[in-house]
């Protein structure tokens, strides 16, 4: 059976991430994509657009626009909070764990729902752990950096071997429960503030 | 044992309950940790109420209305034991337009504001250029106390000015682009364009409803059930925290707290006018000492009434032009549970109210009212254009009005 291309827009702050998630639904057969990441304009672009399924991240504050806009729209065919349709509440639940809302036009066959919603919640989490191993990644240099300038610190100021002020660094954190990190910073600041930077 | 729950809120002034609740020990005492989740639009505060991310939430009082009767998605009953406070929205013009309505740096008239407004939206509606006001969201009190006062003020919403929603931290820039000429918003949202020069503060919500029902603490009904024993001591730690609120011994502390980043991410200095109701209305002006915009704790102004909920229903009524159908205020008013509050506060010593439900809008002198513990002394809580709602007319009222 033969069925009309499906238009869906992604509106999506984050040009990044919109594009993560354009990149995963093209793999569906049928489809036409929509990606919007620019706030003004939205809703003008959403009525020239029509589509049959909205994604928005939960933490996009147009959305109460976005569903004023859906509530008072002449168009016949206007989607609604995936919400009304109950019929596949653990798809919804997975869909607010990773963070995206669909809006969807009624009338939509539910497993065309379903499977833009698994493929977008797919795409939204392995966006988030892209995120998170980033962050650690930017985290593990910023530490790297803080050790080294402190060693450096120890060296010239005690006199000490490279090996020797790592030692110390790792004594003080292990004698404190803290991290090698933490104790590295408090020389760097302590040290800013003696220089007087 | 500890409980522990989940608060979902929009960083507003009016989320400071729960907050200071949790961060002054009150919460504690009452064996309760509360863990906040901030949000930016009340479309996803419900999403997380409704699925379960939170327990409760700060929540806009008529969406947790719309949200039980089934208006934009599927019918979910909520239940609202507290009012989180009563009005701190104003409704803030850009400054040119503000100038025809009042002299700025002083809060308007309403009657006078609203004649003047009615000049300006006809001017503007004949030039083809219909004025465009902003509210917070469609099921908010913003948006029925501003249409509110314009319907009484002979201004028709939905015909003479367009009325458009647009998120609290972007009603600066739309009206500094000209996207709107005017909006109706929490703190310290209109105190944001007052600094940054592009609007001018003219009415407080309160000007047009003295006691206007505001944000309510909401939880899905069987949540509510599930979790009974830590919502009532939540309810009595957040009485403890109205009380710290209202205390100017406290302001300073309180907006400090309440500007930081995990929670409203913003200027104490500016946190502290709603929570002093001390409002710079124009940019450069003097405070204006306003002693009613943020009305909180006294006069029992947590409870929640019937009445209220009644008062919200008829206006959903009125302007979503659905027809009235008993069985839905039946729903409607059973959202807020007075019953709740009572249990909670019953042998604490805390005022509580005899009645559940009140005429609205009919005391308009000091008036001692009959308490099933303490006392209460109501004071004025008219409506600007003297009507007054009484629940057991609904119909009646709904005629009575423009």
């Amino acid at each position: 059976m033969h069925e009309r291309a499906m238009r869906i827009a992604i509106v999506d702050e984050s040009a990044s991430r919109a594009s993560i998630i354009q990149e995963g639904l093209s793999q569906l057969p049928e489809a036409e994509i929509f990606v919007l990441t620019d706030r003004r304009g939205l809703m003008a672009r959403m009525a020239e657009i029509a589509p049959d399924v909205v994604l928005i991240d939960l933490g996009n504050p147009s959305r109460d626009v976005l569903e004023e806009y859906f509530a008072v729209s002449r168009a016949l065919a206007k989607p609604i909070a995936m919400f009304v349709d109950a019929s596949d509440d653990s798809a919804i639940a997975a869909s607010i764990d990773a963070g995206v809302s669909a809006y969807v036009v009624d009338g939509l066959a539910s497993h065309r729902i379903r499977s833009v919603l698994d493929l977008a919640v797919r795409r939204f989490n392995a966006f988030a752990r892209l995120q998170a191993e980033l962050a650690t990644a930017q985290g593990k240099l910023a530490d790297r950096d803080a050790v080294d300038r402190a060693k450096r610190i120890l060296m010239d100021s005690k006199h000490i071997s490279e090996p020797e002020a790592y030692a110390e660094l790792r004594r003080k954190a292990m004698s404190t429960n803290r991290r090698i990190a933490e104790i590295a910073e408090a020389v760097v600041t302590a040290h800013e503030l003696l220089e007087g930077k | 044992m500890v409980d522990r729950l989940n608060i979902g809120f929009l960083p507003l002034v009016d989320a400071c309950l729960p907050i200071l609740a949790q961060e002054h020990g009150f919460a504690e005492e009452e064996g309760l940790s509360l863990k906040f989740i901030r949000d930016v639009s009340w479309a996803t505060v419900l999403d997380r109420l409704l699925y379960g991310h939170s327990d409760a939430a700060h929540l806009v009082a008529p969406l947790a209305i719309a949200t039980t009767l089934g208006r934009g998605r599927m019918a979910q009953p909520l239940a609202t034991p507290f009012v989180l406070g009563l009005n701190g929205n104003a409704i803030t013009f850009a400054n040119d337009l503000a100038a025809k309505l009042t002299s700025p740096g002083q809060l308007g008239d309403p009657v006078v504001a609203g004649a003047r407004l009615r000049e300006a939206a006809q001017a503007a509606l004949a030039r083809g250029q219909p004025l465009r006001l902003g509210v917070v969201h469609r099921y908010s009190s913003h948006n029925y106390k501003l249409r509110y006062w314009l319907a009484a003020s002979g201004i028709r919403p939905d015909e003479d000015v367009e009325i458009t929603t647009v998120a609290p931290p972007y009603v600066a820039d739309a009206l500094a682009s000209g996207e709107i000429d005017g909006a109706c918003v929490g703190e310290p949202w209109s105190s944001v364009c007052v600094e940054r020069g592009v609007g001018t503060i003219v009415l407080a919500t309160a000007q047009i409803w003295r006691r206007g029902v505001e944000k309510v603490l909401a939880f899905r009904e069987p949540v509510l059930e599930d979790k009974r024993g830590p919502a009532e001591a939540l309810i009595r730690a957040m009485r403890k925290a109205g009380r710290h609120f209202i205390d100017p011994e406290n302001w300073q502390v309180n907006a400090a707290i309440l500007a930081r980043p995990e929670y409203l991410d913003g200027a104490a200095s500016l946190i502290l006018r709603s929570i002093s109701d001390r409002l710079v209305l124009a940019h450069g002006a003097a405070p204006v000492h306003y002693g009613d915009f943020m009305f909180q704790y006294s006069e029992a102004a947590n409870f929640p009434w019937i009445s209220q909920a009644e008062w919200l229903y008829s206006q959903m009524v009125r302007w979503d032009q659905i027809a009235f159908d008993p069985l839905d205020a039946a729903r409607a008013a059973r959202v807020f549970r007075p019953d709740v509050y009572r249990s909670a506060l019953v042998g604490t010593g805390d005022a509580l109210p005899g009645a559940s439900s009140k005429v609205e809008g009919s005391v308009s002198a000091l008036m001692q009212v009959s308490t099933q513990q303490g006392t209460i002394t109501l004071s004025p809580n008219t409506f600007f254009d003297h009507r007054s709602f009484d629940p057991a007319d609904i119909t009646g009222y709904l005629a009575s009005l423009p």
